[in-house]
C-alpha cells in the first residue's frame, strides 16, 4: 500500500451505544478486531462487516465501517456476494455457534471449500444467548439446558475439525479474555487470503457463564492453553517447560528434562502443512491430559474462489468476439428479414 | 394406409416429434425449428418432456415431445393440435393421440412397433392405432431403424451409435415433406460433431436417407406447402424465454453501468437462465452456483450491498426456500431481481410442466408486511424485455422486483426481431453522490427511493439490516416508528405505478366479453380472441404484464365490458388478487391445472359458451 493510513480503534466505534450484557465476552472482541483494523493499513472504506442472527451478530452496529446485520445462518453466503461483488473490499463475517454450526452450517462449509477470501469470526459459547438458554450445535453431551432438561444427548461439533473436513485453509483459536492475542489471530486472519475462521472461546455471563473457564482463567492460563506460533516448538506452562511429541503416532505431552527429553525432541508447529494430520490432532486436544491449542493452527496458501473468479472472467474476455450486448445479439443464426 | 400423392396448402401446421426420452427429439425439433425460422416463416415451439432423463425406455411415461407450428402468418402458440406426428415407437402414438388434429399424418418407425415395445405402451392389441381410434389418419410407415443400419453398413461404427443417429433419419424425412433444405442441419452437425469424423459422417449420410426415402416414396408420403410470413423488417433470431430472460438482464446491467452477478441453483425449468448467464464472462457476469436456493438468493443480496446488479433466478419450490432472504431485501431496501420460472406445484410437483400458480406466493408469500414488485413476461421473446424493466425497476427505485416466466416460455422458442442497444431506454441507479447529505433511509419525496451506497464509497459508512429502522437507519422498536414505515415501504412499491405503461386492450373498449389473462398464457388468449373478433364477436383481451403495482388504468379497462372472464393455469389467483384490488367488478373465471398450457379451441368454445349465456 502506497500511503499509511494512521488510524486508531476509535475510528471504528460507531455513535451507538453497545448493549451487550455486562461482563460479555463479546465485548473484549469488539475491541480486540477494533484495534486489529487499525493496524492493518486498509481504508476504512473498504471493511464489510457482515452478521447472521444471534447475540454476537449485533456487532456491525457497534461498527463505523460499512456493516450488514442480515438473518439467521445466512452471513457466510451474503458475505460470499459483497467479496464476489467486489473483491477490494476485506470481508468480515460475525457469526456464532448456533448461525454458524446449526441453521447456517451449509453455508459455512461451502465457504470454507470454496476458500472465499472472508475472515470468519465465530463466537462459541456454546449455548443459545439470544433465545435465552438453549443448547447449541456445541454444547457438550449431558448438558442441562431449558431445551435440554434431562441433559443433551448428542455429540457436539468440534468446530476447527469441520473447517478441516471442509477443506478449511485457516483455522485459529483464541479466548475473548486474552486481548492483545486475539487481535494478533485477527490481524493474521485478514492477512491470510483464503477463507480463515478464527474460533474465539467466549463465555456468555448469563446463561453459560463460566464455560470455557476451565480454559481460560487467565491464573492457569499458561498451563491449560498452548500458544502455537507457525516455525516455533510446541512449549507450554509457566515455565515452558513441557511440550509435546509425537508417540506411536499421537500426541503426548512431555516435560523438558525428564526422561532424557531436550527442547529438540519437541514438535516444531508447522502451520503451512498441507497435510491435516498434526492439525487435527492440536484441534483435539482437552483438558486435563492436554493444554488447549491457541494461535493460528493451520495456515495453508490454496487457490482462492473471487480470485479465480476475476481471472476466469479476464481469460474468456481475452479469448472470445464478444465485447458488449449489440453483438451478442447478432452472434450465431440470424437471419435478416427485407421488406 | 393411403394413398395416392397429395400436396397440401396450409396457412399453418404444428408438428409434433415424439419418442422415447433418449432419441433426440428435442434435438430433432430445435433444429427443423430453426431451419424453418431461416426460411422466414414465423414459428413457435413448446417442448414437452418428461421429469426422468430416462425414463423406462419404450414406456408411456418415458416419451419426450416437441411441437412446433409455422405458418405464413403470425404465430403466436405451438398450436392445439398437431397435423403431423413422427412417432419414434408406440408409446409416442399412444402418449400423443390426443394431440393429434383429425385427418393428420402419423409417420411412424415401423421397425419398433414390435410386440415387445406394443406391450411396453400398455397396448391390448396389435393394431394400436385402432385401439385409440386413430382411423381417420394418413398412416405413413418407415422401418426407420432398418433404413438407418442401410445406411450405415459400410462404416464402422458401433451398434449404440447407429441407434443414436435414427433421429436424422425422421428429421430428414419431414425435411423433405415441408420443403425444407438441409444446409442448415448440415452445417449444424458439421460443428457439433466437427471432431468425430465417424459420427459426422454417421448423421450427415442418415440425414440424407431420410430426405431421399421421403423423395422416392412420394407416391405416399404427402406434402405441405407453407409460404413464409409476412414478418416486419429486420434481424431476426430464434430465442427461448430462459435465453431470453437472461439476455435483457446482460442487456439492463449494460445499460445501468454495474457489474452483473448471478447467484442461482439449478433447478427445472430455470436453470437454463443460470446457464445463459455462466456463458457471458466474455461480458463479466459473476455467475455462482451456490450450495442451495437460499445462499443463491443470498449470495445476490450481499452483491446487491456492493454494489452489483444482483440476480437470482429458480422456479416455485426454490422461491419458496428464498421467501426469508427476499424479505430482507424489502427491509434493507437493496435492488435485486428474482426471476421465478413456474411449474407445476405444490411440492415438487410437475417440474417439467408449466403452471401459473406461484402468483400468491409471489405476492404474499413472507412473513410480515413485505411488498414487493411484480412483473410476467408473456412470449419467450418478451422475456428479454421484462428481465430488462424488472432491473430497471430494481436498481432505480431500490426494491426488490420479482419476475414471473413458466416453463412453457422458458422452454418455447420464437423468432425474435434483435433490438439494438441503443434503443433501449436508459438506466440510472440511484447511487449516492454526496456524503454530506447522506443518511440510508433518506428517500426521494416522490417515489420514496433511498439512495445507494456501498462499500469501498469513501464517506458512506453505514449500517443496514434486518431489524426495524427509523428514518435515519437506526434500529427502533417504537410502535409508531413501525407502522410508517411498514406504510412507507408499501407506498414505495405503489409508486412505481408511473413506469408501468397503461393496459392496452386488443379489441373495442367496449363490448360483451372481456378476457383477462396475466403472463405466459398470452399466445393462447390472443389467438382465440381475434378468432373470435374475426366472427364479428363483440370480445377482447386485457392481458397483464405489471401485477404490482397494477397499471393505473385498470379499473377503467375493465369497466367497459358486460362480462369479464379471468382466465389462469391454476385455481384463480390472479381473479382473486383482483377481487381484492378491483373489487367493484364481477369476475367469471376459466381455470386449467394440468400441466399444460390453454388451448385455442377450448377458449374460443369457453368464450362463445360465457356470451351465450
Amino acid at each position: 500500500m502506497l500511503e499509511t493510513l494512521n488510524y486508531t480503534p476509535k475510528d471504528f466505534k460507531s455513535e451507538n451505544e453497545v448493549r451487550w450484557c455486562p461482563g460479555c465476552g463479546d465485548h473484549a472482541v469488539l475491541n480486540a478486531i477494533q484495534k486489529a483494523m487499525a493496524n492493518l493499513n486498509i481504508k476504512h472504506e473498504d471493511y464489510a462487516v457482515i452478521s447472521g442472527i444471534g447475540c454476537s451478530s449485533r456487532f456491525p452496529y457497534y461498527m463505523s465501517t460499512y456493516g450488514f446485520h442480515t438473518i439467521h445462518g445466512r452471513a457466510a453466503a451474503i458475505a460470499s456476494g459483497v467479496k464476489c461483488a467486489n473483491p477490494r473490499l476485506t470481508v468480515w463475517e460475525i457469526t456464532g455457534d448456533g448461525d454458524a454450526l446449526a441453521i447456517g452450517g451449509n453455508h459455512f462449509i461451502h465457504a470454507i471449500r470454496r476458500n472465499i477470501d472472508l475472515n470468519i469470526i465465530l463466537f462459541n459459547n456454546k449455548i443459545y444467548g439470544l433465545t435465552k438458554g438453549q443448547y447449541s450445535p456445541t454444547t457438550d453431551r449431558g448438558f442441562v439446558t431449558k431445551t435440554s432438561p434431562a441433559g443433551t444427548i448428542e455429540d457436539p461439533f468440534v468446530p476447527g475439525r469441520l473447517v478441516l473436513g471442509a477443506g478449511g485453509t485457516f483455522f485459529a483459536r483464541c479466548v475473548d479474555n486474552n486481548l492483545k492475542h486475539s487481535q494478533e489471530i485477527f490481524e493474521a486472519a485478514a492477512a491470510f487470503k483464503g477463507t480463515s475462521v478464527v474460533e474465539v472461546l467466549q463465555n456468555c455471563v448469563i446463561f453459560n457463564d463460566g464455560v470455557h473457564e476451565a480454559i481460560t482463567d487467565t491464573k492457569t492460563r499458561e498451563e491449560h492453553q498452548i500458544f502455537l506460533k507457525h516455525g516455533e516448538p510446541m512449549l507450554f506452562g509457566n515455565n515452558r517447560d513441557r511440550g509435546l511429541v509425537l508417540a506411536n503416532g499421537k500426541l503426548k505431552v512431555v516435560r523438558i528434562g525428564e526422561d532424557g527429553i531436550t527442547e529438540a525432541d519437541v514438535l516444531v508447529h508447522d502451520a503451512e502443512d498441507e497435510d491435516g494430520f498434526l492439525h487435527q490432532s492440536l484441534i483435539n486436544m482437552k483438558l486435563p491430559e492436554f493444554p488447549v491449542a491457541m494461535g493460528v493452527i493451520r495456515s495453508v496458501s490454496a487457490k482462492v474462489y473471487n480470485e479465480a473468479m476475476e481471472e476466469q472472467i479476464a481469460e474468456v474476455q481475452s479469448k472470445s468476439n464478444i465485447r458488449n450486448m449489440d453483438q451478442l445479439l447478432n452472434s450465431g443464426n440470424t437471419w435478416k428479414v427485407e421488406n | 394406409m393411403s394413398i395416392e400423392t397429395k400436396v397440401i396448402e396450409l396457412e399453418e401446421v404444428s408438428i409434433r416429434f415424439s419418442g422415447d426420452s433418449g432419441d433426440g427429439m428435442q434435438l430433432t425439433g430445435t433444429l427443423f425449428s430453426d431451419t424453418t425460422a431461416l426460411l422466414g416463416n414465423d414459428i413457435s415451439t413448446f417442448p414437452d418432456y418428461p421429469a426422468e432423463i430416462r425414463a423406462p425406455q419404450g414406456t408411456v411415461a418415458g416419451v419426450s415431445g416437441f411441437q412446433i407450428q409455422f405458418g405464413t402468418k403470425k404465430i403466436s402458440t405451438p398450436g392445439d393440435l398437431a397435423h403431423v406426428l413422427v412417432a419414434m415407437n408406440p408409446a409416442a402414438v399412444k402418449a400423443n393421440a390426443r394431440f393429434m388434429m383429425p385427418g393428420g399424418t402419423i409417420f411412424f418407425d415401423s421397425d419398433s412397433f414390435t410386440q415387445k415395445n406394443l406391450e411396453k405402451a400398455k397396448f391390448s392389441t396389435e393394431d394400436p392405432f385402432a385401439e385409440l381410434n386413430l382411423i381417420d389418419y394418413i398412416k405413413v410407415p418407415v422401418p426407420i431403424t432398418q433404413l438407418t443400419r442401410e445406411a450405415l453398413k459400410d462404416l464402422e461404427i458401433d451398434n449404440k451409435s447407429i441407434l443414436r443417429s435414427k433421429n436424422m433419419f425422421a428429421l430428414g424425412l419431414i425435411c423433405w415433406v415441408f420443403s425444407r433444405p438441409l444446409d442448415y442441419i448440415e452445417k449444424y452437425i458439421a460443428k457439433k460433431f466437427g471432431k468425430k469424423e465417424l459420427v459426422l459422417e454417421a448423421n450427415r449420410r442418415v440425414l440424407h436417407a431420410g430426405y431421399n426415402y421421403a423423395h422416392n416414396l412420394q407416391h405416399m408420403t404427402p406434402r405441405y406447402v407453407v409460404h413464409p410470413a409476412p414478418i416486419a423488417k429486420g434481424t431476426y433470431r430464434n430465442i427461448n424465454g430462459n435465453y431470453a430472460t437472461a439476455w435483457g438482464l446482460l442487456a439492463a446491467a449494460e445499460k445501468s453501468g454495474l457489474e452483473l452477478f448471478i447467484g442461482s441453483y439449478p433447478i427445472t425449468p430455470a436453470t437454463e437462465v443460470l446457464q445463459a448467464l455462466s456463458e457471458r464472462k466474455d461480458l463479466g457476469v459473476k455467475s455462482f452456483q451456490a450450495e442451495d436456493e437460499i445462499a443463491g438468493i443470498c449470495t445476490a443480496i450481499g452483491a446487491a450491498f456492493a454494489g452489483n446488479l444482483a440476480v437470482t433466478s429458480t422456479s416455485g419450490p426454490g422461491f419458496a426456500l428464498k421467501s426469508e432472504a427476499l424479505g430482507l431485501g424489502v427491509m434493507a431496501e437493496l435492488p435485486l431481481v428474482v426471476v421465478n420460472v413456474q411449474r407445476g406445484g405444490p411440492s415438487t410437483g410437475l417440474p417439467t410442466k408449466t403452471e401459473q400458480s406461484d402468483l400468491m406466493q409471489t405476492l404474499y408469500g413472507r412473513n410480515g408486511e413485505s411488498p414487493v414488485v411484480v412483473v410476467a413476461a408473456s412470449t419467450p421473446s418478451d422475456c428479454f424485455h421484462y428481465a430488462f424493466v424488472a432491473a430497471k425497476i430494481a436498481v432505480e427505485r431500490m426494491v426488490p422486483v420479482v419476475l414471473l416466466t413458466d416453463g412453457f416460455l422458458g422452454n418455447g422458442t420464437e423468432p425474435w426481431r434483435i433490438p439494438a442497444m441503443s434503443d433501449l431506454p436508459t438506466i440510472t441507479p440511484r447511487i449516492a453522490k454526496d456524503p454530506s447529505l447522506f443518511k440510508p433511509y433518506n428517500r426521494d419525496p416522490e417515489t420514496l427511493a433511498r439512495e445507494w451506497a456501498f462499500p469501498g464509497m469513501a464517506g458512506f459508512q453505514h449500517r443496514i439490516g434486518g431489524l426495524e429502522k427509523d428514518k435515519g437507519g437506526n434500529v427502533s422498536h417504537d410502535p409508531m416508528n413501525h407502522q410508517i414505515m411498514c406504510e412507507v415501504r408499501r407506498d414505495k412499491v405503489d409508486a412505481v405505478v408511473d413506469m408501468v405503461p397503461p393496459l392496452e386492450l386488443v379489441g373495442e373498449q367496449r363490448g360483451d366479453l372481456l378476457v383477462v389473462g396475466w403472463g405466459g398464457t398470452l399466445g393462447h388468449l390472443d389467438t382465440a380472441v381475434r378468432e373470435l373478433q374475426a366472427d364479428g364477436k363483440k370480445v377482447s383481451l386485457a392481458h397483464f404484464n405489471y401485477i404490482k403495482p397494477l397499471p393505473s388504468n385498470t379499473a377503467e379497462v375493465l369497466s367497459g365490458f358486460k362480462k369479464i372472464v379471468v382466465c389462469e393455469l391454476n385455481l384463480g389467483q390472479f381473479v382473486g388478487y383482483l377481487r381484492d384490488k378491483m373489487p367493484d367488478f364481477k369476475y367469471l373465471q376459466y381455470n386449467k391445472v394440468q400441466g399444460l398450457p390453454f388451448t385455442i379451441h377450448e377458449l374460443s368454445a369457453h368464450f362463445i359458451k360465457l356470451m351465450e349465456e
